[in-house]
């Protein structure tokens, strides 16, 4: 059979959301965002949510989140985009109000905001990129740096009694009341980016079911550019290094008990 | 017994050359062009077409959503 009569409308079985648009996205070759961006996309097309999401963009790598996905966005202060989402979801509480957050805006400069509107329990869930490392301004040793990787401001390799401990935010926030649902995946096979799609439905299900309770989903991810290696040994990289300290899984889920 | 059959289009111009879909692929259908595209990229290409099961693994991994997957059953 020729591959021309296999491509044909009727056998389709994957292709990009159609509320991602064609703009080409700024980020490096093999970057985790484009695949978290396009699972969002997809997950808010499947739940008929177009018109009513709002995403809120960080500053970092995923500053320009906006220009890429077709639906409302919203451009936070640098790590106040909790803060941002609590008052978007207060005044409009039947939109999905979903925050997009690197950790250098998550767990560095907006770790007050964040801690503060998971613990009041807010409706709306947090996709929290984390490779580790300060990307966009070059590779700078971030809180989620790990023990002895080397960065542009720790070329030796972070030094806990200089740099102090990485820092395990989700791990933090399971611990208070207000959270429902912590999970941290990664998006580095095709299985893992289908269990992080599934984990972000949870997340964005929840947050429209009306019952509160803030939600984060943790996306382990690569910096290629900042880690300085190809995609591909990123991602060997990231499941040696990164998955011990940061293991993969359900941290809490209040409806299931856990 | 029926045969499953697959085949992708590769968005050429959008494709960055990262190989994450060359490494996801369980079949080893795709490499890398030797030509570039307008942003100077290697893009992927399907080499060996006939192995292609239709999976998606590629699509599903692609950070740009550059590939559209499609497949078919051949009695």
């Amino acid at each position: 059979m020729a591959i021309e009569d296999i491509i044909k409308p009727e056998n389709l079985v994957y292709k990009k959301p159609d509320i991602m648009n064609d703009n080409s996205m700024h980020y490096c070759p093999g970057c985790s965002h484009g695949v978290i961006h396009k699972l969002i996309a997809e997950v808010i097309e499947e739940m008929g949510l177009v018109e009513n999401a709002i995403g809120i963009t960080p500053v970092g790598c995923a500053v320009f989140a906006y220009n890429y996905i077709d639906i409302d966005w919203e451009e936070a202060a640098h790590g106040r985009a909790p803060a941002m989402a609590t008052a978007i979801k207060r005044l409009r509480p039947n939109k999905l109000v979903f925050t997009y957050q690197g950790d250098g805006d998550l767990a560095a400069i907006g770790t007050a905001e964040t801690i503060h509107a998971c613990n009041r329990g807010e409706s709306i869930a947090i996709i929290f990129v984390n490779n580790g490392i300060y990307g966009m301004t070059g590779g700078q040793m971030a809180p989620t740096t790990l023990e002895g990787m080397k960065t542009a401001t720790c070329p030796y390799g972070r030094d806990v009694k200089l740099n102090g401990y990485p820092l395990k935010i989700t791990n933090l926030l399971k611990e208070l009341d207000g959270m429902r649902y912590v999970t941290r995946q990664s998006v580095h096979t095709a299985a893992a980016v289908r269990k992080t799609k599934k984990a972000i439905r949870k997340a964005f299900e929840n947050c429209m079911d009306g019952k509160g309770g803030a939600n984060i989903v943790e996306v382990v991810s690569t910096c290629s550019s900042g880690w300085k290696m190809t995609p591909e040994k990123s991602n060997k990289w990231m499941e040696e290094n990164m998955f011990p300290a940061y293991p993969l899984g359900d941290l809490k889920d209040k409806d299931a008990n856990i | 017994m029926a045969k499953i059959k697959g085949a992708i289009v590769v968005n050429q111009e959008r494709c960055k050359g990262c190989r994450l879909c060359v490494v996801a692929c369980p079949t080893n259908v795709l490499a890398m062009s030797k030509q570039v595209n307008a942003k100077g990229y290697n893009f992927a290409v399907m080499e060996n077409e006939d192995a292609c099961i239709g999976c998606a693994s590629c699509g599903i991994v692609c950070p740009d959503g550059c590939i559209t997957v499609y497949k078919t059953k051949i009695d």
